[in-house]
């Protein structure tokens, strides 16, 4: 299976958009413009997951498949909006890094997640590999999207992003143990519970979702 | 049902339960009472017999940190017994508090467990989960950076951990063909027919991503955070539990990669990751003014000596490691229920607040005092044994190591004097409360400090057998 061939093509067109929409998280100026985005990349994700289903004649991918698109596409983001009106949050993007030096580093991250994992994946199905080099860009952006933004949301999109390159690296090796990707549904599920838990109490003692104001707090207190 | 999912399942079980309990005193009570059919449960386990069933696995490597962990677990509990009412939580929080505890016990006991990668992953998943929560418990601004910390860096850690594991799979699919799991076992036996680039590729996902958990410099940034907040008895299993399941995780995962002759040499990583963690530690320890932080640091300290016995690798590089994590997780709990007891006392988390304690309430003084020697390396305790195993591994097969380690060694063991005399000698500060510390503070110190002399000056002939193998086990 390789280039020219149709599973082989959607899966990486698939893998391609959302890679995409990691670069559309990083130039975003409204957060929730971000968290539109992030769920349109959690309904690509959705829609890769069946493919590579599909493909694979796996049906267990399905479940994979529809997990993403409950809660990835739909479930979280709608929660994000809500907690983002009710708490009347700031609705700029706070960038520590502006928005052209995190899209150039972006692809510096890319290029480096493509030179490091074609060249050791030789062996592995051509599919497996692409998706590994695609995935590996996406959990690089999504840490560079953690390192870059001060608000705590957006580094918990950016956590949430990171995942979807687990789950589309895991989705596209055959034969992958199911244990994992359920896990993996399940726990972005988990962390954004904690996430909101700590978003609360934020907002409660600080009055702003600015994780600067921590700062003072970290450390050895004097 | 196999007696070591017992270990696991019981724990969660009285999670559940714990979470319906309103009475203080009675869910402190239950608490013990769990964490008690734990440790004996975990005691039955010297007579089953060594084998994987299902994804859980027995063996020499996991049994004594079993053993220890429902130990600590139970000591941990009689102390927070004594002490959580001093915690000033509210009801609502101290039931959390007893869920997360129990939680997190059975997700270590299973991380510990595991046979199956994928259920190792999320065992440790699992038990970062409920150490936030814990950490977070009090709410205050400090609490929650310390928490947020915590959950944003070991949840890059975690990921990047499931990343290697994928990869890891991607590696041995061709030669184990579809659906043939994540066994460690079966992923260690065809390890040597893998692809070793991509086996490099995992082992340094996997070795970052655990490596995160167990507090290795440059990935240490959350430990002395997470262990100054939250109530005390969590540093207790952060320190003793939590490390000790991420760096078994990182060996399960050298023990792999270094299957294969042609992949990375495991151990060279190791060992960097290991002495820069000494290093930095070391001179770290100098400049606390916090009494938990201080010990947090050294238990980054002692988790890169084990990695750096895991690094020399071999029979003997592989005893002294564990070794060290046996009576790391011995002696630092021990401390951290002495500093607990004294922070209560003093209401505040200040080495100089808690000076002079050998005067202000002398049976908690010396047991710390005794303690903290532990701690740093002094004979005759068992962390002494493996530093000395570790230096002489040092000297007969890496002399290049020896200065880093040596340096390491006598700054950290300087500052710890330091500390001790800080806390335990002197004068006590004037206007400081003075007062009585109860048993399920002073129980459990003793306890610990004995199992360590124990490890340390004679290492009972079964338990060297077990360790000796589980140094073969180690690779």
């Amino acid at each position: 299976m390789g280039f020219g061939q149709l599973p082989y093509d959607v899966a990486h067109l698939l893998g391609g958009g959302i890679l995409l929409l990691s670069f559309m998280l990083l130039y975003q100026r409204r957060v929730a413009a971000v968290v539109s985005v992030l769920a349109a990349q959690g309904g690509l994700l959705a829609l890769a997951a069946a493919w590579q289903g599909f493909v694979q004649g796996a049906p267990q991918l399905y479940l994979t498949a529809l997990i993403a698109a409950v809660a990835k596409a739909v479930c979280i983001p709608l929660a994000l909006r809500w907690t983002i009106r009710r708490l009347a949050l700031a609705r700029g993007v706070d960038a520590a890094l502006g928005i052209g030096p995190s899209l150039m580093a972006g692809v510096a991250l890319v290029a480096l997640a493509i030179m490091v994992a074609l060249p050791v994946t030789t062996a592995a199905q051509a599919l497996a590999r692409e998706d590994l080099a695609v995935a590996l860009s996406i959990v690089l952006l999504g840490m560079l999207m953690m390192i870059t933004r001060r608000n705590a949301i957006l580094q918990v999109v950016g956590l949430m992003s990171l995942e979807n390159g687990l789950v589309l690296a895991a989705v596209g090796v055959a034969g992958m143990p199911l244990v994992v990707e359920l896990s993996t549904a399940a726990l972005v599920m988990v962390l954004l519970v904690v996430a909101g838990v700590f978003v609360f109490q934020m907002r409660e003692r600080l009055d702003s979702l600015d994780i600067a104001l921590l700062h003072p707090h970290r450390g050895e207190r004097e | 049902m196999p007696l070591a999912w017992l270990l696991v399942l019981l724990p969660w079980a009285g999670a559940a339960a714990l979470g319906f309990l309103p009475r203080e005193r009675v869910a402190a009570l239950a608490n013990c009472g769990v964490s008690g059919i734990t440790f004996l449960l975990a005691l039955l386990l010297l007579a089953e017999p060594q084998e994987v069933t299902g994804w859980t696995r027995l063996d020499a490597l996991n049994l004594p940190l079993l053993l220890l962990a429902s130990l600590i677990g139970l000591t941990t509990a009689i102390y927070s017994l004594g002490a959580i009412a001093d915690e000033g939580l509210d009801p609502r929080r101290l039931r959390a508090f007893h869920v997360a505890f129990q939680l997190f016990m059975g997700a270590q006991a299973l991380a510990l467990l595991a046979d199956d990668l994928g259920v190792m992953w999320v065992a440790i998943e699992v038990a970062t989960l409920a150490s936030v929560l814990m950490v977070g418990l009090h709410g205050t601004p400090a609490a929650i950076e310390a928490a947020w910390k915590f959950f944003i860096l070991c949840g890059v850690g975690i990921a990047l951990a499931l990343l290697g594991t994928i990869i890891l799979y991607l590696a041995a699919q061709p030669v184990l063909g579809e659906g043939g799991g994540l066994s460690w076992a079966a992923l260690r036996a065809v390890a040597a027919r893998c692809d070793p680039g991509v086996l490099n590729l995992a082992f340094v996902f996997l070795l970052v991503g655990y490596g995160t958990k167990a507090g290795l410099v440059p990935l240490h940034a959350w430990l002395p955070d997470a262990e100054a907040e939250g109530p005390i008895a969590i540093s207790a299993v952060l320190s003793g539990l939590l490390l000790n399941a991420a760096l078994l995780a990182v060996l399960r995962a050298k023990a792999i990669v270094g299957a294969h002759p042609e992949a990375v040499q495991p151990g060279a990583l190791l060992l960097g990751f290991g002495l820069a963690s000494v290093l930095v530690a070391a001179f770290a320890l100098w400049r606390r003014r916090d009494a938990r932080r201080f010990f947090a640091w050294s238990s980054i300290l002692h988790m890169g000596l084990a990695t750096t016995g895991f690094g020399f690798g071999g029979a003997a590089g592989n005893l002294a490691g564990l070794l060290h994590m046996l009576g790391h997780s011995l002696t630092k709990s021990a401390v951290f229920f002495g500093i607990g007891a004294a922070v209560r006392l003093r209401g505040s988390q200040r080495i100089t607040d808690l000076g002079g304690l050998c005067i202000a309430a002398p049976r908690l003084g010396w047991a710390l005092a005794i303690g903290i020697a532990a701690v740093a390396g002094l004979p005759p305790f068992a962390l002494f044994a493996s530093e000395y195993l570790l230096v002489s591994e040092a000297a007969a097969g890496h002399p290049w190591a020896i200065l880093p380690l040596g340096l390491g060694l006598l700054v950290a063991v300087a500052a710890k004097v330091q500390t001790l005399q800080a806390l335990c000698f002197g004068d006590p500060p004037p206007d400081r409360a003075t007062g009585k510390v109860d048993w399920t503070s002073l129980g459990p110190i003793w306890a610990h400090l004995l199992l360590a002399l124990l490890l340390g000056m004679v290492l009972p002939g079964p338990l060297r057998a077990m360790l000796g193998e589980a140094a073969g086990v180690a690779g």
